[in-house]
């Protein structure tokens, strides 16, 4: 009690100093929680996003079809199991074909995925039935990076070149009935979405499909022999490490920022040590013992960091706040990225985040306060009491 | 405490490392001082008048011999226990006041009962008492930096009195003060003295405080030349 009231007086006493090393702790809480916040909205809007428009409730593939190697989409394919026909009849699953192609945009050739899709699906957001129509050509949908690749815009006609089952080549021409605005990367980049009966007919793989897309929601997933289940730990398992990685990146930037602000901490600690001697010498003489004045010393560097924590909640709830309401903009032409990131991005500060880094700070400045105090405990009194600054 | 002396100095020794040789700056004390006593320690400067009073204070170690306080051999003491019998029992006044700067006066003054864990109470009325023996009473919200220096060095004797300890040991009270405040402070330490019976140990080479004194201890070279009552 005696320490803490003593460490109050003497932080305020102590002025400009102690302020600005409160205001440095406080802005690297405060970066420290909103850097962890925009990646933590990011997660929750990717995920929404790949979920509403990608994977649905999860997927099932044919146990030889591997999205990352174009070689396997010939095999990695299978007739559509009963099971799964059930559900694509009531509604809740789609399944999708893929297969190689080469499409020549203004004469250039461009190998893509070609990806055929229920028309009238319901399940995820691509606007499918953009499809439907005019059946004398082939209608196409693609997304807005594949569009700006291409520079294909709507009604634009364009050749592509595929194999079919047999490994012969054909050739039509598509026309792109519409583009569509995704927030989610593997659904768009190289790629052209076409009708899944069509797909079919032109590969001469009736009634077949390389994975299936599950309703949201839909609870259960039997074992079906020759398709595997895909949950979300698998489907996001690459968002989830490019996550990982960014707060990893973005972290290091801010624990600089804070080791600075340590070492401001560090640094005043050191100077009040070696300028207070005398008063040290003091509490001895009063009947303080050497730990004792060590613990004052520490308390008083510890809490920099308590008003730390007051001062970046009094600056900075308001300005998390607001950036959480009307988001923070992302660069533009980060579509290109690869991978889900919307145009947006709304914050998401979690209770147990802010306290961590709270906490982080706290303990952080403790150390840093305690570890020149220890140098007290080795004073003399009697040196101390004479003081090296008068 | 039944017996009357309350510090004993046996055959006490205090060397300082100098470079490779050592500098002896007590050469063999031995004094006994009695419960209430109003004596000073006087000689030449670095005859070693700091360097007793902080191993009366428990301060420092001595080399050889021993000091023994309320009947506690320094030897024995390990450094916490000897914290313990400062808080307790000793109080200190210093040549340059060393009152904390951030404390107001009352604080100040409070801050050696605070270590002795009183109740709010019992500290507020000790320490007004405190302040009304050195006439401050109407100054305990100020700072420190307030005060001339004569005010700072009767809130110390306030903050070395206000525990009633047994034990006062004051180096050079009166040094940064002027006649006047000389004399003031004195007479108050030496009414405290009456009417509490704190025993009071000077270092001093100071004619105003030799004045007061009612026993004049003389160290020449770490050893002691006289040992003078001066009033009964
Ligand atoms: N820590 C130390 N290391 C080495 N020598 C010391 C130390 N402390 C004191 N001395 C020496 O011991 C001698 C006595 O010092 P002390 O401070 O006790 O003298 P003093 O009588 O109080 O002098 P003054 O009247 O100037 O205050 C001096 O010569 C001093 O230089
Ligand atoms: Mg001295």
């Amino acid at each position: 009690m005696l320490a803490y009231k003593l460490a109050y007086k003497n932080l305020l006493g102590a002025g400009l100093r102690t302020w600005l090393n409160v205001f440095v702790l406080s802005l690297s809480l405060v970066l420290l929680v909103m850097a962890w916040g925009i990646l933590e909205g990011w997660n929750i809007q990717a995920k929404k996003d790949m979920k509403e428009w990608e994977v649905g409730g999860g997927e099932y593939w044919h146990e030889l079809y591997d999205p990352l190697d174009p070689m396997s989409f010939k095999d990695g394919q299978g007739m559509i199991p009963p099971e799964i026909e059930k559900l694509y009849n009531s509604g809740e699953a789609v399944p999708v074909l893929v297969s190689q192609a080469t499409v020549y945009p203004e004469g250039r050739m461009r190998n893509i995925l070609l990806k055929g899709i229920d028309p009238s699906q319901q399940i995820v957001k691509m606007p499918a039935s953009l499809m439907n129509g005019d059946t004398t050509v082939i209608n196409a949908i693609i997304g807005i990076r594949m569009a700006k690749a291409t520079k294909l815009s709507e009604n634009d006609r364009v050749t592509i070149r595929w194999r079919d089952a047999n490994g012969t080549f054909d050739a039509s021409e598509i026309r792109i009935a519409g583009i569509f605005h995704s927030n989610v990367a593997t659904i768009d980049n190289n790629q052209i979405w076409l009708p899944l009966d069509r797909l079919q007919k032109m590969t001469s793989m009736k009634g077949h499909a390389s994975y299936i897309i599950l309703k949201r929601g839909l609870m259960s997933a039997p074992t079906i022999p020759g398709w595997i289940h895909k949950g979300y730990d698998v489907l996001f398992a690459d968002f989830n490490t490019i996550i990982k990685t960014k707060h990893i990146a973005s972290s290091t930037v801010y624990l600089i920022l804070l080791s600075l602000a340590l070492l401001a901490v560090f640094d005043t600690q050191v100077l009040s040590i070696f300028r207070r001697e005398k008063e040290i010498g003091t509490y001895i003489a009063l009947g303080m013992t050497r730990w004792q004045v060590v613990w004052l010393f520490t308390v008083e560097g510890a809490m920099h960091s308590v008003l730390a924590v007051i001062a970046g909640a009094i600056w900075g709830t308001p300005l998390l706040y607001l950036l959480s309401k009307y988001g923070l903009a992302m660069p533009k032409g980060t579509e290109g990225y690869g991978f889900t990131l919307a145009e947006k991005i709304y914050p998401v500060y979690g209770a147990e985040t802010i306290i961590i880094m709270s906490v982080i700070v706290m303990a952080a400045t403790a150390i840093v306060s305690y570890i020149p105090s220890r140098k007290i405990a080795k004073m003399k009194p009697t040196e101390a009491l004479r003081g090296k600054v008068q | 405490m039944e017996n009357s002396e309350i510090i004993s100095v046996r055959d006490l020794t205090k060397r300082f490392p100098m470079g490779l040789s050592e500098f002896t700056a007590l050469r063999g004390i031995s004094l006994e001082f009695s419960r209430g006593e109003f004596s000073g320690v006087v000689g030449p400067s670095g005859s070693g008048k700091t360097t007793l009073l902080n191993i009366i204070g428990l301060l420092d170690n001595p080399t050889d011999g021993d000091v023994i306080i309320l009947g506690n051999p320094s030897k024995n003491l390990s450094v916490k226990e000897a914290a313990m019998i400062r808080r307790k029992h000793m109080g200190f006044i210093f040549q340059t006041y060393n009152l904390l700067p951030v404390y107001t006066v009352f604080e100040n003054v409070e801050f050696p009962l605070l270590l002795l864990s009183m109740s709010t109470g019992e500290r507020k009325k000790a320490v007004l008492e405190a302040l009304a023996w050195v006439g401050l009473s109407d100054k305990e919200k100020s700072k420190p930096a307030q005060l001339s220096g004569g005010e700072c060095q009767r809130v110390a004797i306030a903050r070395a009195m206000v525990k009633r300890p047994e034990i006062v040991l004051a180096d050079e009270p009166t040094a940064n003060l002027d006649a006047d405040n000389s004399h003031h402070i004195l007479q108050t330490m030496e009414k405290l003295n009456k009417e509490l019976h704190t025993t009071f140990i000077f270092a001093t080479h100071d004619e105003k405080v030799i004045s007061y004194l009612r026993r004049k201890i003389t160290l020449v070279d770490g050893k002691v030349s006289h040992d003078d009552v001066l009033k009964p």
